[in-house]
């Protein structure tokens, strides 16, 4: 957990519905499900722009499930399933 | 004297653009061929520089690291580092940034300086950055990150002008090598490189306040969960109309013209087999490969289109879960949707696949889609033995098992997929969907044309020269030896094919197959469409193809329904393609994988005989 977090709750990006917009907490990869080990799903995350401080907003959501997103993460968008998306932690 | 070559190689993120600059560098003095041992295709290509260096290019897989985290990536990586066989390390890297999108590409050249290679930054689609109001301090950014950057437009002549310079003088300057200090990075260590990255362009770009509007726009329209399929459906409508209707004409006019050309043979030539080895296996064997061309071209057209659009990452988007369900990445529909039209583009598409064991599964299904040459047998069996009568008083039964033969090939890809991934692969872990979702941008024509042309000439080359040596091989096999004098028979019943048919007739009676379906199949090997000419041949009916009527009425006095069900199953599964198996082996690089489809799909086809044979025969169809 950050020091600077405001009155908004902490949520991993995986429960937020569509039209969501918040800055990325923090990356936790353990127990957010997905099939890749931790570390491993945290460097993918990082690669595609997903680091503390990032502006994150969900634009789309796929018809089953609302699952994968499409999230803008500051300047480029990038889809992702809900599953690995457990991972980051916003507010 | 002349000069030494120079390598150089080409480095990047997906979608920075780099396809299209290394297009620009060499236009269409490329080869593609497949790195030893891996289904990854390897790029390469040639041009000179204003100073009249020849320089040798390698378009690398792209990558967001050099963590090797998949075949592709490690071949980045071995490569960058120098230790690919049989390859020659680089005397320098270019790393191609999309100069909307800095982010990603400079954290990866921060990664790659720790390789110690020479090394230039090049700050592609700089035209579309500066329309879209991103400015970039470039002297600034070069002193920033410590190496040369310079600008390119790749899709605009002279675009890459200042690159060229820029080349001439860093291979001038004879750039030296340092000690590679490379490590896989940590993630605090990535963690601390995107920082670094972030401070960096920070301090030397200014990003425009508003995203790039139409592609807000399009995606709105595209990627709304019910719109989007509609697009995506329409989409699909179009590019099979395409593949069917367009097609068809060029398909016809070029079978023609072999047919002409070997009729010219036919009758310039005495009889004998000088006349029928040109006629019926160089000819007819080269002009049934060739035939395909019209419809692997517009496949292509169409692909390269859509991924240069940037539309192929949205479809795979809108597929994901649907195809997930059955262990196929998103990725795989386009090549299993071409595969309707023909195995072979199919698999030649599934080029578009990054992972290389979704792509395996991805090639070993595509040939159970129900191709288009299916199509005369089915028909020619369907009229012949199923009643044209109406059931429920709308659907005709002949329509209906028409479309069960389609929902059985494609019921039965998604199990195999399945039993791929439960039993073969089990310990893999599927490729998680993380996707860059990239800015549309206008195709540009002359990138898309020397995208389609590399292909066509590829497959007229490697997979014409393995096709046309089956073709010849199974022209000899049904012409030797040749009939005696007075034969009354049709000269292939006296042929070696004939002789391998009767072998394995016996095999083949448990599935209801006389030793005259076992002979039509060898030619059929062919391609699935000239069984139906080759059951002509055999029952001694004139006229070939044509008289495809008269075959199925003698079929109907010589076969019971048992024997035409099971014929029917084993069109849906069995290998009977010999260009299908020689383009496997030549995608995945392998005579294994081929042997397995080979396997597998007969397997499957005498169980499925076997079982409807038997069935029928217990149901009074015998």
């Amino acid at each position: 957990m950050t020091e600077n977090c405001d009155t908004r709750t902490h949520l991993p990006l995986g429960l937020a519905k569509r039209g969501y917009s918040g800055t990325i907490q923090h990356l936790s990869a353990s127990g957010a499900g997905s099939s890749l080990p931790d570390a491993e799903l945290e460097s993918r995350l990082i690669e595609l722009g997903f680091v503390e401080g990032a502006r994150v907003e969900i634009l789309h959501e796929g018809i089953v499930g609302r699952d994968p997103i499409a999230v803008r993460v500051d300047n480029i968008t990038v889809a992702v399933r809900r599953r690995e998306a457990m991972a980051i932690i916003v507010a | 004297m002349e000069s030494p070559l120079t390598h150089l190689a080409l480095v990047g993120t997906p979608n920075s653009g780099k396809t299209s600059l290394f297009n620009a560098l060499t236009g269409s003095r490329q080869k593609v061929a497949n790195y030893p041992g891996v289904t990854v295709e390897r790029k390469e290509g040639s041009f000179v520089t204003p100073l009249g260096r020849q320089i040798s290019v390698v378009d690398l897989p792209g990558t967001y690291s050099l963590r090797g985290r998949s075949p592709d990536e490690e071949i980045t990586r071995d490569f960058v580092l120098g230790r690919a066989k049989s390859e020659t390390p680089p005397d320098l890297v270019l790393c191609v940034a999309d100069s909307t999108n800095l982010r990603l590409t400079i954290r990866l050249l921060l990664e790659l300086k720790n390789t110690g290679r020479p090394l230039a930054l090049v700050l592609n689609m700089f035209d579309i950055a500066t329309r879209r109001g991103v400015t970039i301090d470039v002297p600034r950014l070069s002193e920033a990150l410590g190496v040369p950057v310079v600008t390119s437009i790749a899709v605009r002549k002279k675009g890459t002008a200042d690159l060229l310079r820029l080349t001439d003088e860093l291979l001038s300057a004879n750039p030296s090598e340092h000690q590679s200090t490379w490590q896989p990075l940590t993630v605090p260590e990535l963690r601390a490189t995107q920082r670094e990255a972030d401070r960096i362009i920070a301090d030397t770009v200014s990003l425009p306040a508003r995203p790039d509007t139409w592609t807000s726009r399009i995606d709105a329209v595209v990627l709304h969960p019910v719109g989007g399929l509609v697009v995506l459906l329409l989409i699909l409508f179009v590019m099979f109309q395409a593949v069917f209707a367009w097609a068809q004409p060029l398909m016809d006019l070029l079978s023609a013209a072999f047919d002409a050309l070997g009729q010219f043979v036919h009758e310039e030539l005495p009889g004998g087999l000088l006349q029928s080895f040109l006629q019926n296996g160089v000819i007819s064997g080269v002009g049934s490969v060739i035939v395909f061309l019209p419809q692997i071209i517009i496949i292509f057209l169409f692909i390269l289109l859509l991924e240069d659009f940037g539309y192929m990452a949205r479809a795979a988007f809108l597929m994901d879960r649907i195809m997930g369900g059955a262990g196929l990445h998103g990725r795989a529909f386009i090549p299993l949707l071409s595969s309707f039209a023909c195995a072979i583009p199919g698999i030649m598409a599934t080029r578009v696949i990054d992972n290389r064991r979704d792509r395996l599964t991805t090639i070993l299904i595509a040939p159970l889609m129900t191709c288009s040459a299916r199509i005369p047998v089915y028909t020619l069996i369907i009229s012949a033995f199923i009643p044209a009568k109406d059931v429920w008083g709308v659907v005709n039964l002949q329509g209906l098992v028409m479309f069960g033969l389609y929902a059985a090939g494609i019921v039965s890809a998604l199990g195999v997929s399945f039993v791929i991934k439960f039993f073969m692969w089990r310990d893999y872990q599927p490729a998680p969907f993380m996707l860059e979702l990239p800015d549309y941008k206008m195709p540009r024509l002359r990138s898309i044309a020397i995208g389609i042309y590399t292909r066509a000439k590829m497959f007229l080359q490697r997979a014409g020269t393995t096709i046309f040596a089956m073709m010849v091989l199974i022209w000899f096999l049904a012409s030797f030896p040749q009939p005696p004098e007075g034969a009354t028979e049709p000269a292939i019943n006296y042929s070696l094919a004939a002789i391998v048919g009767k072998a394995i007739a016996p095999l083949l009676s448990p599935i209801g197959f006389n030793w005259q379906i076992a002979v039509a199949l060898i030619p059929g090997m062919a391609a699935r469409e000239v069984a139906v000419a080759a059951l002509g041949t055999v029952y001694a009916i004139e006229g070939g193809k044509e008289a495809a009527a008269q075959i199925g009425q003698v079929l109907a006095t010589k076969w019971s329904l048992a024997t035409a069900l099971s014929l029917l199953a084993w069109y849906i599964f069995a290998p009977q393609c010999a260009s299908t198996l020689a383009v496997i082996r030549r995608e995945t690089g392998s005579w294994v994988w081929m042997a397995v489809t080979f396997g597998y799909m007969l397997a499957l086809a005498y169980a499925a005989s076997l079982l409807t044979y038997n069935i029928a025969v217990a149901l009074g169809a015998g």
